[in-house]
Parts: structure tokens; sequence; C-alpha cells
């Protein structure tokens, strides 16, 4: 499933760039998917390492549609799917939830589309197929492994 | 009921079944209740890692959740199927486990659980008869298990051949032939030419460069006669294909199911399910919370059969639609399984009532 699962030993980009991290002062609805996600290897966020940018995220509230465009630092970044998948948990635990059956954080309400920008990633189609069945995404938040890797990128504690 | 190709049609809502607490994946209706004054029981699986029974009956006529089934999966269970006898419920589990249930006297005990896969199953089928099973994983692999007496079930063969998951697999409604779908955006047909059903192989596969799907493959369904299917796709399509089958039932050898048409441009988000009702309706269920509905179009095309859409149910749900299934026996009803967590018994009724014969 996720390779992420076979835990890489090593770094595999050691020397990421690290870009300022944008100032806030009115939360919009794109706010919530890249927030304090941090990076699986590296004590920055994903906003810090420019794998999201606000730019990055549409937002259509008419049709409850969002999508989110990630880069990740190197081309053959095999925590592309974590990321993607980190991106999804926390979209799950922060979109607005549009009705009051939802009682799961498994299932959204709002059409979400996640996928790797475009030349971004030597694998990228299927990432982008991964992150796209809703069955695997399933698979792999059970898998308490995958949970806790998640968990720890989405902990608000870092510095 | 002569179902009437140009009347106007509405999927009317009978009743919203709540319960479940996570998203519902799968539905089976149990094709031997709903007749000779047995009332109508369906079965029902969750992410929430239980099945529930649903039953018609009082004299409302409406439907009350007879049974929960737990503590057995400890995981989603994906899908769930009766055998034809309607005695036995078999569930597939991401928990890499098939359970199988027996009904005794209205309480459900499992009897059986088949193990082997390497990680979750998806999908469960029995074939016509009931003395084999099929069931599927993750771990790319087909296995075939025969019922044996006393509740045993013993693997036959593991079918190896698909380069993905495994996402259905389902038997002919007729003959021993089962199919397959997968992630790796092909269908396949497995087949077994002796008579003790041994030597099961891969007879056929259905890929894009034979006018199959460029995606993931989701589900498939026949006909009542079996000589049709249809199967749908992340690729947004849905397809239909044909067979000679009476070749296959009078045993002049396997022939193949070659491609009649492509619905394109309905759906605008991945399909998840596929049903083909005995009068010949096709519904579908997505992503994009719709229910459509399908029929052949009898404008006799020189290219063969076409399919036209007969209705489109926008927001059947709040969620993804990932379970249609029709009554096996009152064929203008149907479920529908969300991830809304709720399931929907619809009834095809018709606007212009003199229409309905």
């Amino acid at each position: 499933m996720f390779q992420l699962l076979k835990m890489v030993s090593g770094l595999i980009n050691a020397n990421p760039i690290v870009y300022e991290k944008k100032e806030r002062r009115i939360r919009s609805a794109s706010d919530y998917a890249d927030e304090d996600i941090k990076d699986p290897e590296h004590p920055y966020s994903l906003e810090e390492l420019k794998v999201i940018t606000e730019d990055a995220i549409e937002v259509d509230d008419e049709h409850s549609h969002v999508r989110v465009t990630f880069t990740p630092t190197v081309e053959h970044c095999s925590m592309a799917t974590v990321i993607g998948l980190c991106l999804r948990v926390k979209l799950m635990r922060s979109l607005p939830s549009r009705y009051k059956n939802l009682m799961s954080e498994t299932c959204l309400s709002d059409k979400v589309d996640i996928r790797v920008a475009p030349g971004t990633h030597a694998t990228e189609a299927a990432v982008n197929k991964q992150l796209d069945d809703k069955e695997r995404v399933a698979a792999a938040l059970e898998n308490p492994n995958l949970v806790d890797m998640v968990d720890e990128c989405l902990a608000p504690t870092y510095g | 009921m002569e179902f009437c190709e140009d009347g106007n049609y509405e999927l009317r809502e009978i009743q919203r079944l709540e319960g479940h607490t996570d998203r519902v994946w799968s539905l089976a209706w149990n094709p031997t209740t709903g007749v000779d004054g047995v009332p109508p029981i369906l079965a029902s699986c969750s992410g929430d890692k239980t099945v529930r029974i649903w039953e018609q009956s009082g004299p409302s006529r409406s439907w009350h959740c007879k049974a929960i089934l737990e503590e057995t999966h400890t995981r989603t269970v994906r899908s769930c199927a009766w055998s034809p006898c309607g005695k036995f419920l078999a569930t597939a589990s991401f928990d890499a486990t098939t359970a199988i249930w027996e009904n005794v006297g209205g309480d459900y005990e499992c009897v059986s659980t088949l193990e082997g896969h390497e990680n979750e199953v998806k999908s469960v089928s029995w074939n016509a008869c009931g003395t084999m099973l099929a069931t599927c994983s993750r771990d790319k692999s087909v296995w075939i298990w025969e019922v044996m007496p006393g509740n045993e079930f013993e693997c036959v063969t593991v079918l190896q051949g698909h380069t993905q998951d495994v996402k259905m697999v389902q038997w002919h409604p007729t003959m021993d032939i089962l199919f397959s779908c997968s992630y790796d955006n092909t269908i396949k047909v497995w087949w077994s030419d002796d008579a003790e059903s041994e030597n099961w192989c891969c007879c056929q596969t259905i890929g894009e460069s034979n006018n199959g799907h460029s995606s993931t493959v989701w589900a498939l369904s026949f006909n009542a006669e079996g000589d049709k299917m249809v199967s749908c796709s992340d690729d947004l399509t849905l397809k239909i294909w044909d067979a000679n089958i009476l070749r296959m039932e009078s045993g002049d050898g396997y022939a193949p199911w070659s491609h009649i048409c492509t619905l394109s441009g309905y759906h605008d988000r991945t399909i998840f399910s596929v049903h083909w009702s005995r009068e010949g309706i096709i519904a579908s269920g997505a992503a994009d919370d719709a229910i459509r509905l399908f029929v052949e179009s009898k404008d006799g095309s020189i290219d063969g059969p076409s399919y036209k859409m007969l209705l489109k149910k926008e927001k059947a749900h709040d969620m993804d639609v990932n379970s249609v299934q029709w009554s096996p026996v009152d064929h203008r009803l149907l479920a529908s399984a969300s991830d809304d967590g709720t399931i929907k018994i619809w009834e095809l009724a018709s606007t212009s009532t003199e229409k309905m014969e």
C-alpha cells in the first residue's frame, strides 16, 4: 500500500530549501489544508518546504469541491503518498461538516481531490491514483503504523 | 410489470435506514425472501466493522434492523453476499478474512472463517448453485473455495494474474465462470475446462487495448439471461459486453466477451457500483452522490444495441453512493448505500401511472 510502510531509513532529501512561513491574519478555507502539517522527514512544515502553497489550493464552496496540488521536494520522494494522506486527513478533521450525519472522519462530505503538481514526481500518475482511491485510503487509515505517522505529522507541537 | 421504455419514471425514496456509524460499503438482498409471505431481508456492511440485517415487516411494512453482526471482523467489512439458498451470508473484510454466517432461526452465527489472503479482502461471491465461493484481495490474488459438508471451506485454487489490487469478484449467473476486476484497469475471466473444475485459468483479459477501461474497474454485473455484462470504472464510463453463452452452455468451449458500447459523458466522478435488474434496467452509483438508470434503446441502431439514460437522481445521498442493488424479487425496488452512513430503499415509479402496466 502506501510506500511509507517500508519506512525509509535515511532522508530522501537531506538538505531541503526552507522558505519563510507566511503570516496569516484571516482564516480562509484554504488555510485548513496546509496549516501546520509537518513534513514526514523534516522538522519543518509543508508550507515552509513549499510542498504546499496557498495558490495550490482551490476551493469551490458552491460545489463543495476542494482541489489541493502539492509539490514534493524531490521527484523521487517516496513520502509523496504519505504527504497526500496527511493533507486528506487534515482536511477531514478541519473542514466544516456540512451534514449532521457525518459521523466518521474517514468520510468527507466535500469532494476533495489531492494531486501531485504536474511534472514534479517520477511516478506522478501512480501517486495520484493511490490518493484518489478512497478504498485504499480507508484501508490505510485503519493501519495503526500509518495513522501514527500521519498523527505525528499533524501534531501541533513541533519546532 | 411490463417496462415501458418511453414512460416517465422517477425514483421515489421509500425509506432511509439509519444505524451504521461509518460509511456503508455494500448491500445484498436475500434472494429467497420477499416471496411466499417471507418478509424481504437486506444485509449491509460498513466501515464501522459491522454487518446489519434489515427486514421489512409489521403492519406498516417498514424496514427495521433485525440483527447486528459484530465482534467478528476487526476492520471494515467491505462486501457481503448471500448464498443462493439464502441461509448463509459471506462477509469480506479488510482484516484479511471472510466470515460465513448461518441464519439459525433469525440469529446469525459465524460458522466459519476463511483465512489465507495476505491483506484486505475486497469482495466475495457465491456461484449460481452455491457450491463454490470466490474472494479477492489487495494481495492481487483471487481464491476459489469449495463448500464442503459441515461448514468447511476448502481452497481449490489461488489465481494469480492481476498486477494490482483486485476490487471485485463475480460469478456468472448461470455458468461456473468467474470474473474479477481490478485497480490494474482490467477485467479477467477465469474458467476451468474440465468437469472436476480443477484446472482454473485466465481465459480472457479485457484491458484498454481491447476496448476496456482506462482506470480502476470497480464493479460488474450481468443481465438476467447472462449473455450481457456491464462494468463501471474510475474512468467515468460504463461498458457493455456480450458473449455467445449458448456455445459455452453447450460445451463447445470458451466464447470470449466482446465490447458492445461505452456509456460516457454521464458521470463526472468515479462510478463505484453497477447493477443490472432482471427487467433490464442498469443502475449506477457514483462519487457524485447520484444514481442513474440506463436502458437499452430500441431505436434499432445498425451498430447493434445502444443504451440511453432513463433517469438521473441527483443528490440521492449526501455523499458518495457506494452500492446500488435491485431487489431480486420486487423488480421496482432498488437499495443504495452511501458514505453518509445510510441505506435508502427506492421505488421506481411512473410519473404517468397509466403507462405502468
